[in-house]
């Protein structure tokens, strides 16, 4: 057995997050969130989480574990020795209730960046094909393997200090837009201002605590250079567009 | 909407800037003036050679470039390391200046004592 040290919220009923301790089985197969369904099914119904696929893909299930914020699905019990194991909601966000956090604030944040295909001059529907070549595929790949997890915002201090910020997985968003070779939208008023790329510095946390690997840091200080050349361009007499 | 009119994307020139020239030529020059010179490993060049590398104008903007790139990039470094620390983005109308203004200054020293 292992001891899980789980944050409750009931509105209502407690005036602020508290701990309570449940035994869960150690098993070597069991991640975090097998220990939380555990609780759920046999020991206290009344515990509230969010997920879904148990593989990693659906990013739902990020909670805070022993202060770091993690995919409950992929931690494993036996990762935490003896434990106990702490599992609070993830930080950054408004808790709703136990581990459930409100996502309103990033979901807004990803579909301000116009993430999709932008075309010049086409009508919808559109029916015309455009292949692409390895590289060019390769060059956003990386940023399309985002689930939406958001334990880079829970990462990120710029994002607890400046709730405004736009954050890591929107800007890495962008870019993978920006990167696609069948892409032509100009996302730079979007992104070169104060609350989108220039607010990042470059702590570098959301990458470490990316599940996917997408490196939304890199993705960040990359479109810093984009924008820096272009804000210079338009500086010059000439190169205004 | 245009984006808001904001110095960051030059400082943040001055900053990568910097942080290339830091990462390329600061350890060498630190390496031969600072270290491996004052101890003897080397043989300390003469100060007449010394003022004779830096004779060349190339010579000078490029020593005056190197010393206040790097200035910047601590500049910025520091201005963030302390907003973040001190949890206090409110900081910056004071931070920014006293730390731009602090490198600034030092690239004003470095070009009179160059030049």
């Amino acid at each position: 057995m292992i001891t899980l040290q789980v944050s409750r919220y009931r509105p209502g009923q407690d005036a602020e997050p508290v701990f309570q301790d449940y035994e869960v089985p150690l098993r070597s197969d069991w991640a975090v969130l097998d220990g939380l369904a555990h609780i759920k099914d046999h020991l206290d119904g009344t515990l509230s989480f969010r997920w879904s696929c148990r593989m990693g893909i659906c990013g739902s299930c990020g909670m805070t574990v022993n202060g770091e914020p993690r995919l409950t699905c992929g931690t494993f019990l036996t990762d935490y020795g003896e434990g106990p194991i702490r599992v609070e909601p993830l930080r950054g966000f408004p808790v709703i209730r136990d581990l459930v956090v409100d996502i309103d604030d990033v979901l807004a944040k990803l579909a301000h960046v116009k993430p999709w295909l932008i075309r010049e001059g086409e009508e919808l529907p559109l029916t015309a094909e455009y292949t692409q070549t390895p590289a060019q595929l390769e060059a956003y790949k990386q940023y399309s393997m985002c689930i939406n997890c958001m334990l880079c915002y829970s990462a990120c201090p710029v994002y607890a200090l400046e709730p405004d910020f736009l954050g890591p997985a929107a800007i890495a968003l962008a870019q993978r837009y920006n990167l696609d070779s069948r892409d032509q939208g100009d996302r730079f008023d979007l992104l070169a201002t104060d609350e989108g790329v220039w607010g990042c510095t470059f702590v570098g946390e959301c990458t470490s605590a990316c599940p996917k690997h997408v490196d939304p840091a890199e993705a960040i200080q990359r479109y810093k250079l984009t924008a820096a050349l272009t804000s210079v361009r338009n500086l010059l007499p000439w190169g205004r567009s | 909407m245009r984006a808001r009119r904001t110095p960051e994307p030059y400082l943040w020139l001055l900053f990568s800037g910097g942080g290339v020239v830091a990462a390329l030529l600061l350890p060498v020059l630190v390496l031969i003036f600072g270290v491996l010179a004052p101890l003897g490993v080397i043989e300390p060049p003469p100060a007449a050679r010394v003022r004779a590398l830096l004779d060349p104008l190339l010579v000078r903007l490029a020593l005056a470039a190197v010393v206040g790139l790097c200035l910047f990039h601590a500049a910025h470094r520091i201005r963030f390391t302390v907003e973040e620390m001190t949890r206090g983005g409110r900081l910056d109308v004071v931070l920014a200046p006293l730390c731009y203004g602090a490198a600034l200054t030092g690239t004003v020293i470095a070009v009179l004592v160059l030049f």
